[in-house]
C-alpha cells in the first residue's frame, strides 16, 4: 500500500489570535505551532493501514520552515518519508491552489490512498482535500469515522445529520478525517530519534509546475463581533428563583421558548 | 458574462431540507440586489412534483434532474450535474448550504468548476457588484471577507443564520439532462440514530451537557428538559470522551458547529474549543456552579448555581409556561 498523509501545521488550538490593524491577518507572534488536529486522525488512520497491510506512509505538507516541525512529528509517529512543498506564493494559497500543488506533488509518486483533515482549524475552510480528489480524478469520502479495506474495495462510514451513511468505492481515493475515526498516537522517544535521519524531499511552485493564483483571497480580516455583556440571574438567590427569572426572561426578553 | 444567484437545493427522503428555503430566500435577495435571476438546481428522485415550491422562497427558475442515482446523495451523481448546468448558464454566484452534504458537494464543485468559494459563511452582501462573504475563522476567533475572482463565486452558507423569507414570486419548472457518468461512489446503507431524536445541527434549541454532569445517566435531566422545549441535546468533548453521549452529539472545534436560537450550556466550562462551536447560537444560557467559568463571558443569561438544582426548576417553569 502507497499511503499518502496530507498535514498542515496551524496555531494551537489554544491560541490568542490577534489579527493586525490593517487587517491583512493574523499577528503570528508567539503562536505555538501545532499539526492540525483533524490531520492527526488521518496520519494514525494511515500509519494502522500500514501495520494492517504493508506500505509506506508518505506526509506532504505545504508550509514555511516551521512546517519541517510538523512533518517531522508525523516521521516520529511512524511515516517514512515526507515531501515538504516550502513557497512564500503558495503559503499564502487559496484552497484551489493549495490543492494543486498537493495534486502536482502527489502525482509524481505512488499512491493507493489518501488522508487529509476534514478541514484545517486554521482557515476552517474543510475544501482541500475534495479538491485534491478532483483534480488527481478519484472519488472522496469525507468526514470519515470508519474505514475498512479490502483489496481495492473501501468502505467507510460518515455522519450526516441525524444518521450515518455507509459508503462503499474504491482505490485509489481521497479519505478526509474527522474525530471518531480513532485515537492519534503519540511520537515515542525513539520514535522522534528516527524521525530525524527520514527523508523529506524540498519542492517549490516551479519544480511542481503550478501556480499560486488564487481563484479566491480574504479581503479583509476582523475580529468577531463584539457580544454584548450578559446577565447574572440572582432572582432570590435560590436556584428555583433564578430558574423563574430565567424562564421568563426567554420567553418575554428573548422570545426563544 | 456570468449571471445569475443559483442555489443547490438540499433534499432528505424526497423532500426539501430547511436549509433550502434559507439559501433560496438569501438568493432572492442578492438577486434583486444585482437585478439579475434567481435559479435553484434541484437533483433528486421523483422530485417534479415538489420542485416550484422553491418559487415560494424567490427562485425564478428551477431546474430539475430526476434521477434514481441522486436518492441518497452521493458525491458523484450530484457534483456532475451541478456543474453541468451552472456551467451550461454561466451562473455568477452560487448559494450551497454548509451542512455535511454540502460541505463535500461545493469543495469538489469548487475543483470541477476552477473557482474559488467561502465556506461556512455566516453573512454574504454583494460589494461593487461581486459577492463579499463573511465568515467565522480561525474557530470563530477572528472573521474573514472573502472575495471569490473566478465564476461561479461559490458561498457555502452556515445552516440556521439566514432568514427565511417569503415571496410572491412563481418559479419555472424546467427539467435538464444531468449526463451522469461512471459513478464510484455509493451508499451501502443509511443508518438513522433513534427516531425522534433531533440533530444539533438542526436544533432551534439546545441543551447541552458537559463534564459538570458527573455521569451519564444525569443526562435524564437534560433530556426532560429537552422534551418541554423541543429541544437537541448536546454535549462537550469531555463529556462524549467519557463516553457518557455520543460523537454526534459534540459541539465544538473537533464536534459540530451549531446555530441555534437558544443553547444552554450546563456543567460546560466554556473552554476555547467548545466555543468555537457554539458562539454563532443567538443566545446563550450558562448554568455553572463556579462565577468564574470562562463560558459566562459568552453568555446572555448566567446562572451561576448546582445544575442538579437549577435545571429540573426550570423544566418546572418552562412547563408552567408552556403548558
Ligand atoms: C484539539 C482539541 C479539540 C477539542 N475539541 C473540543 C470540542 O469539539 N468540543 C469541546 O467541548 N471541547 C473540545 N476540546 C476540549 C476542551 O479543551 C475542554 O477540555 C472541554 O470542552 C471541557 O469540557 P467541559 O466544559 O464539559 O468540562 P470542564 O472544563 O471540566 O468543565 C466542567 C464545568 O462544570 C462545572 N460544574 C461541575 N459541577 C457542576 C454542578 N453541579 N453544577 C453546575 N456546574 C458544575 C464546573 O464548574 C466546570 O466549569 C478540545 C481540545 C483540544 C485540545
Amino acid at each position: 500500500m502507497n499511503i499518502i498523509a496530507c498535514v498542515k501545521q496551524v496555531p494551537d488550538t489554544e491560541a490568542q489570535i490577534k489579527v493586525k490593524a490593517d487587517g491583512s491577518g493574523i499577528d503570528e507572534g508567539g503562536i505555538k505551532w501545532v499539526m492540525n488536529p483533524y490531520d492527526e486522525f488521518g496520519v494514525e488512520e494511515a500509519l494502522k493501514l500500514k501495520e494492517k497491510l504493508g506500505g509506506d506512509v508518505t506526509i506532504v505538507s505545504i508550509g514555511p520552515a516551521r512546517a519541517m516541525e510538523t512533518i517531522r512529528t508525523a516521521l516520529a509517529m511512524g511515516a517514512e518519508k515526507g515531501v515538504h512543498i516550502d513557497d512564500p506564493a503558495l503559503n499564502a494559497a487559496d484552497a484551489y491552489a493549495t490543492a494543486a500543488a498537493l495534486a502536482a506533488a502527489i502525482k509524481g509518486l505512488p499512491y493507493d490512498i489518501i488522508f487529509c483533515g476534514q478541514r484545517a482549524i486554521d482557515d476552517d475552510s474543510a475544501q482541500v482535500g475534495a479538491i485534491l480528489a478532483e483534480l488527481l480524478g478519484v472519488p472522496q469520502v469525507t468526514f470519515v469515522t470508519k474505514l475498512e479495506i479490502d483489496g481495492t474495495k473501501v468502505k467507510a462510514v460518515r455522519p450526516i445529520e441525524g444518521a450515518q451513511l455507509v459508503i462503499e468505492t474504491s482505490l485509489p481515493c481521497v479519505i478526509t478525517a474527522t474525530k471518531g475515526l480513532n485515537e492519534p498516537r503519540y511520537a515515542s522517544l525513539p520514535g522522534i530519534m528516527k524521525a530525524k535521519k527520514k527523508p523529506v524531499d524540498a519542492k517549490n511552485a516551479a519544480a511542481l509546475g503550478v501556480s499560486a493564483d488564487a481563484k479566491s483571497k480574504v479581503a479583509k480580516m476582523v475580529p468577531p463581533p463584539a457580544r454584548p455583556p450578559g446577565k447574572i440571574l440572582c432572582a432570590d438567590d435560590t436556584p428555583e428563583g433564578k430558574a423563574a427569572e430565567l424562564a421568563k426572561l426567554l420567553r418575554e426578553e428573548a422570545k426563544v421558548i | 458574462m456570468a449571471k445569475g444567484v443559483w442555489i443547490v437545493a438540499e433534499l432528505r427522503d424526497g423532500a426539501f431540507r430547511k436549509v433550502t428555503f434559507e439559501l433560496a430566500s438569501t438568493a432572492r435577495k442578492l438577486a434583486d440586489q444585482l437585478g439579475e435571476e434567481a435559479c435553484a438546481v434541484v437533483c433528486g428522485s421523483g422530485v417534479a412534483g415538489i420542485a416550484g415550491e422553491l418559487g415560494k422562497y424567490g427562485i425564478d427558475k428551477v431546474y430539475v434532474a430526476d434521477n434514481a442515482a441522486f436518492e441518497p446523495y452521493t458525491t458523484d451523481a450530484h457534483a456532475a450535474a451541478v456543474a453541468k448546468v451552472v456551467k451550461d448558464n454561466d451562473a455568477s454566484i452560487l448559494l450551497v448550504a454548509a451542512s455535511f452534504q454540502g460541505k463535500d458537494l461545493a469543495p469538489r464543485l469548487v475543483g470541477k468548476l476552477a473557482t474559488g468559494m467561502a465556506s461556512d459563511c455566516t453573512d454574504v452582501k454583494i460589494a461593487d457588484g461581486k459577492l463579499l462573504a463573511v465568515r467565522p475563522m480561525y474557530a470563530g476567533k477572528c472573521f474573514g471577507e472573502i472575495v471569490v475572482s473566478a465564476t461561479p463565486q461559490i458561498a457555502a452558507l452556515r445552516p440556521n443564520v439566514f432568514p427565511i423569507v417569503e415571496s410572491a414570486k412563481a418559479g419555472a419548472v424546467e427539467t435538464f439532462d444531468p449526463g451522469l457518468g461512471d459513478l464510484k461512489t455509493k451508499v451501502l446503507e443509511v443508518q438513522k440514530e433513534e427516531s425522534g431524536k433531533i440533530d444539533v445541527s438542526e436544533a432551534n434549541i439546545i441543551v447541552s451537557g458537559g463534564r459538570g454532569m458527573k455521569g451519564p445517566e444525569n443526562f435524564a435531566i437534560l433530556e426532560e428538559l429537552a422534551a418541554v422545549l423541543g429541544a437537541a441535546v448536546g454535549a462537550s468533548r469531555a463529556a462524549v470522551d467519557a463516553g457518557w453521549r455520543a460523537q454526534s452529539d459534540q459541539v465544538g472545534q473537533t464536534g459540530k458547529v451549531v446555530s441555534p436560537n437558544l443553547y444552554i450550556a450546563c456543567g460546560i466550562s466554556g473552554a476555547i474549543q467548545h466555543l468555537a462551536g457554539m458562539s454563532s447560537s443567538k443566545y446563550i444560557v450558562a448554568v455553572n456552579k463556579d462565577p468564574e467559568a470562562p463560558i459566562f463571558q459568552k453568555a446572555d443569561y448566567g446562572l451561576v448555581d448546582d445544575l442538579f438544582k437549577v435545571v429540573p426548576a426550570l423544566t418546572q417553569e418552562c412547563k408552567k409556561l408552556l403548558g
